[in-house]
């Protein structure tokens, strides 16, 4: 501390005035995008808590169908896509609170959103670690549920495909929820209340699509809808999430 | 144009001008509401396959309507409150809310109440029926997230935000539920209203009722409005002399 | 009730054509109450202000709108001349803010939150982190998670930042609280070295500034 004091400034700064120059603008983008989704899958990983609770949830949701309806197989097949996508459904709204919440109290966000960079790749790029840590591992173990539930195996690579196409919609437009509520002291209940309506079109085609599956009719359509919802709200979700961060920090 | 834009943004000019239309159309509503009843009931043949049920599609049609309306309404006030921060516009939003979510318990329960003679049930997962349900709890988390936040001016701009969102959300909703339903389910044989022709005799009371339910609904907003106006504008001078006006009349 | 807010120099500051920030007449209510109206200053390149009022004056209020990450105000802002909405990005590339919440996330270790905050405005090298940590009295600490450091320390972690900016302009929302003498010590001439060096600084604190140059302030009470 004392020597440093003592040190001339000229030594002490690391950059010089005005050191950012336009040209570097395009780099310094990306390099803010990255830095951003690295920074948040590093959290991730050293609070291995976020990891697993969603992913027991949907464990724990999933098996209360059987409890709740009938253990018998075929009553459980044809529920099966339905409980599936509703369970994911649920753990995808489960984890959204982690997204903003924690750089909101520590004031991580009012940097984020000083920052020169576009804040749309900001925020994408925390919806998508926000999806690597939550969304991906539900995709990864639905197959598993799914066989629990006796799904017929045709509808397999269904379930996967869509809910690898549905569940980034869910985080894309949970965020939406987040950024406007991240301020509130309780939100927990009204992030649901805003959020669920709001993601029945993926539900509807995705449980569709499974079901459509396994009794063996054509697909196409469920899939191209699918990627029609992911295409819109990949370009206007994040965006509608930095307008509701900036409303939230206000 | 613009002048005409940004005077109607002001609260005061609305509250003065608001209370000279208020009369005419409560005048032109009763007006509307008196044929339109009148006629409805009493003078439109029964249907061939419904009999007087039929009738409850007066009620049920523009009540529908309206609250198919509203999200659009909201949406636009939304987006002139976060371009233009017109204070006018949220407050109308903040109005439209509650309203439109009245309207759209009204149509589920007259929807409700149709469903019963036609379908033997008083819930069917009609895909109108189930659009407007859908509608209706986003118009509750619109509310919810009004109520939830303290501050007027940051509410006011998450209820936009929520309310634009909404309404880019509802029609892909209603396609959705739309194509879950027809496809889903053996299509419901009979939908509401539209499958047979009507004629005239049929339609011009109904378009009666959608004006008169229209007037209804403008002045249920242009009443709660004022109300909104006066409550954010307490500590203005001029609404400060009309309370003062009101307790010397 | 609060009525318009004055500066006061207490050194005549060298009248320079653009200054670096302006504000005109600023203007901002909270909850039906005023908290500065008719506000007027201007910070150029080599100022140092010190915003001042009593609790609720409007302190924090005005250095976020000054940012941009409050909304609700009257009013015109001037970077360089050129109204601040007009080049967004131009005045945030030059804007380096420190507020209540120091922006650290417990989690990570001081490296990694420096590494990404900076990485936000301009990439920085490892080297310059552990320099930029040395100076600010926290050698050897660049890998230790900041949930174990007291919350001087947390706020050294942040104040890091100011040696590893580029910005020209330093928003500083009580940046004294949790440092002990040393610390301010050390800010304190850190301040002094920016404004040395042809940048300008916007603090407020209770803490009475002891630094070796001019010092505007800038009073909202009254």
């Amino acid at each position: 501390m004392s020597e440093a004091s003592k040190t001339s400034h000229s030594s002490l700064f690391k950059k010089e005035l005005g050191a950012l120059g336009v040209d570097q603008e395009q780099v310094s983008t990306f390099a803010a995008f990255s830095a951003t989704l690295r920074r948040d899958l590093l959290i991730a990983l050293k609070r291995r808590n976020d990891l697993l609770n969603p992913l027991m949830f949907f464990l724990i949701v999933v098996s209360l169908f059987p409890l709740g309806v009938s253990s018998d197989p075929q009553e459980l097949t044809r529920i099966a896509a339905g409980a599936v996508w509703v369970s994911a459904l649920l753990a995808s709204m489960l984890s959204l609170d982690n997204l903003f919440r924690a750089d909101y109290e520590d004031g991580s966000l009012e940097q984020l959103l000083l920052s020169p960079q576009p804040l749309y790749f900001m925020v994408l790029a925390k919806n998508i670690s926000h999806w690597l840590i939550s969304g991906l591992p539900v995709v990864l173990l639905a197959p598993l549920l799914a066989y629990m539930l006796y799904l017929p195996a045709d509808a397999y690579w269904t379930l996967v495909l869509t809910l690898l196409l549905g569940t980034p919609v869910l985080s894309l437009f949970g965020a939406i929820g987040v950024a406007l509520t991240v301020g509130l002291g309780s939100r927990g209940l009204i992030l649901a209340v805003i959020v669920l309506p709001l993601t029945v079109p993926v539900l509807i085609i995705g449980a569709k699509a499974v079901t459509d599956a396994s009794l063996g009719l054509p697909l196409g359509m469920h899939f191209s809808l699918m990627g029609a919802l992911l295409a819109l709200s990949l370009s206007l979700a994040p965006l509608a999430s930095a307008a509701a961060l900036k409303i939230s920090v206000n | 144009m613009w002048q005409w834009f940004f005077r109607l943004g002001s609260p005061k000019w609305f509250y003065e001008m608001s209370g000279k239309w208020l009369p005419w159309l409560f005048v032109l509503m009763t007006a509307l509401l008196s044929v339109g009843i009148v006629w409805a009931l009493l003078y439109v043949p029964q249907d061939y396959q419904q009999g007087d049920t039929i009738r409850i599609m007066y009620v049920h049609v523009p009540v529908a309507s309206i609250s198919l309306a509203c999200f659009p309404l909201m949406a636009v006030a939304g987006i002139i409150t976060l371009v233009w921060k017109m204070k006018l516009a949220d407050m109308v939003a903040k109005c439209a809310a509650p309203i439109g979510a009245w309207f759209t318990a009204v149509a589920l329960a007259t929807g409700a109440i149709w469903g019963q003679p036609i379908w033997g049930t008083w819930w069917a997962w009609d895909a109108r029926l189930t659009s407007m349900l859908i509608q209706f709890f986003l118009l509750i988390g619109v509310i919810a997230l009004r109520s939830a936040i303290e501050s007027t001016d940051a509410a006011a701009k998450a209820c936009a935000l929520l309310s634009i969102v909404g309404a880019i959300n509802v029609p892909i909703i209603k396609y959705s539920v739309e194509w879950w339903n027809t496809l889903h389910q053996p299509a419901s044989n009979f939908s509401m209203a539209e499958d047979s022709p009507m004629g005239p005799e049929i339609w011009v009371p109904l378009v009666i009722m959608i004006f008169a339910v229209y007037c209804f609904f403008v002045i249920s907003l242009i009443l709660s409005t004022r109300n909104e106006i006066l409550e954010r504008e307490r500590r203005s001078q001029w609404v400060v002399d009309l309370i003062a006006d009101e307790r010397t009349n | 009730m609060p009525a318009s807010a004055h500066t006061s120099s207490d050194s005549a500051s060298p009248s320079q054509p653009t200054p670096l920030l302006r504000a005109q007449n600023l203007f901002c209510e909270r909850d039906d109450r005023v908290l500065f109206s008719d506000l007027h200053f201007s910070l150029a390149a080599g100022d140092l202000m010190q915003v001042q009022g009593s609790n609720g004056s409007g302190k924090t209020t005005l250095l976020r709108i000054l940012c941009g990450l409050n909304s609700s105000y009257e009013g015109a802002l001037f970077w360089e001349g050129v109204p601040i909405e007009e080049d967004r990005e131009g005045f945030l590339s030059s804007l380096l803010y420190l507020g209540h919440r120091v922006g650290v996330n417990k989690v990570l270790t001081a490296r990694e939150n420096l590494r990404w905050s900076c990485s936000l405005h301009a990439p920085v090298s490892d080297a310059e982190i552990e320099e930029a940590l040395y100076s600010v009295g926290l050698a050897g600490y660049a890998d230790i998670s900041c949930r174990n450091m007291s919350a001087g320390q947390q706020q050294r972690v942040s104040l890091a930042r100011l040696l590893l900016s580029p910005a020209r302009l330093w928003v500083l929302d009580e940046p004294f609280t949790t440092l002990d003498v040393r610390g301010v010590k050390v800010l304190e001439n850190l301040l002094a070295d920016h404004v040395a060096r042809g940048g300008a600084v916007l603090v407020t604190t209770h803490h009475t500034l002891e630094v070796p140059c001019a010092l505007r302030r800038l009073n909202l009470d009254r």
